[in-house]
């Protein structure tokens, strides 16, 4: 098994309200070193070996897991888990 | 003309569509379960409001990936109407029948009251029955219309004449106020706005009657010999 890890993350450019709420409540509770807050969506995969695991994984995010009118994703595939 | 409304898990606007195009315009219609469905004897295909799977993932997301997209997919091939409206139309941009997404409402709320929307493309035929420029009015109801597309997908629609309603006062946020837009062939509308929840005056408005009417009149015209 592999366990991969997906990040999706709005692109550059694209407006993020909730990043900006989180962003203007960290500042009211007196974090004024926050410029800006972007949030993102972290999905974990546990995948069976197989060949071209990463091509697949892409199609995946292509496909399904992440909307590229609007987001960016990487993932990172780690080395076996022990199950 | 015989309609389907495709119910998914979590659909919620399914049942007023059905008794738009019913009871109001009289016209046959059934509620079609997403799940071994078979759509190849229904003329009009409407995707209704809700949170398909519970808006999982992105809303739409899910329900785009189902077997029924596929046929409606086909459907849309062959030319003929297919209307989403607002879950519909996230399902409708999120399966590629359209171009763009749904993002947040810029106010980070579901907002739920009447807006008064701008009919910029009456050609299409789901308008022809407006006056090109007609203000009317149509229930919101969504937390996520905020729509969005690149550039140069906006030069696109707009060339194209696809932008077939913008609110007057942008509730959401969305690009260039839009609020429903069609596919470059125009037999494919996306929508937030309810104009099923607009076919009773008594309830507020019954703006939304004119775009069944168009549909079923531009449909008769078409395919029904001698209409």
């Amino acid at each position: 098994m592999r366990k991969v890890t997906v990040f999706i993350t709005l692109k550059q450019g694209v407006l993020d309200p909730q990043g900006k709420a989180i962003q203007e409540s960290l500042n009211s509770l007196g974090y004024k070193e926050i410029q800006e807050a972007r949030v993102g969506k972290y999905i974990e995969l546990q995948v069976e070996e197989g060949p071209e695991l990463e091509a697949r994984v892409k199609g995946m995010c292509d496909k399904l897991l992440a909307n590229p009118v609007i987001e960016d994703y990487r993932f990172d595939v780690e080395e076996a888990v022990r199950s | 003309m015989k309609f389907a409304v495709i119910v998914f898990p979590g659909s919620n606007c399914d049942r007023d569509m059905y008794h738009a195009i019913k009871d109001v315009m009289r016209v046959e219609a059934d509620l079609v379960w997403y799940e071994n469905s078979n759509l190849e004897n229904y003329d009009g295909i409407l995707l209704p409001g809700g949170f398909s799977y519970g808006d999982y993932l992105r809303s739409g997301a899910v329900a785009a990936t189902s077997e029924v997209m596929k046929q409606v997919k086909e459907h849309a091939s062959k030319g003929k109407p297919v209307l989403g409206v607002c879950n519909g139309f996230q399902v409708l941009t999120e399966a590629g029948l359209l171009p763009g997404a749904l993002m947040r409402n810029k106010n980070l709320s579901f907002m739920c009251h009447q807006e008064p929307l701008v009919v910029m493309n009456n050609k299409t035929p789901f308008t022809t029955g407006y006056e090109q420029k007609e203000v009317i009015h149509l229930p919101i109801a969504h937390g996520e219309g905020n729509y969005f597309c690149d550039e140069a997908t906006l030069l696109e629609l707009k060339n194209n004449d696809q932008i077939v309603f913008t609110y007057k006062n942008n509730p959401n946020g969305s690009i260039d106020n839009i609020a429903g837009i069609v596919n470059k062939e125009g037999n494919v509308l996306g929508m937030m706005p309810h104009p099923e929840r607009a076919v009773e005056a008594l309830l507020g408005s019954n703006d939304g009657m004119k775009l069944f009417q168009s549909m079923i009149k531009n449909w008769r015209e078409s395919y029904v010999t001698n209409a």
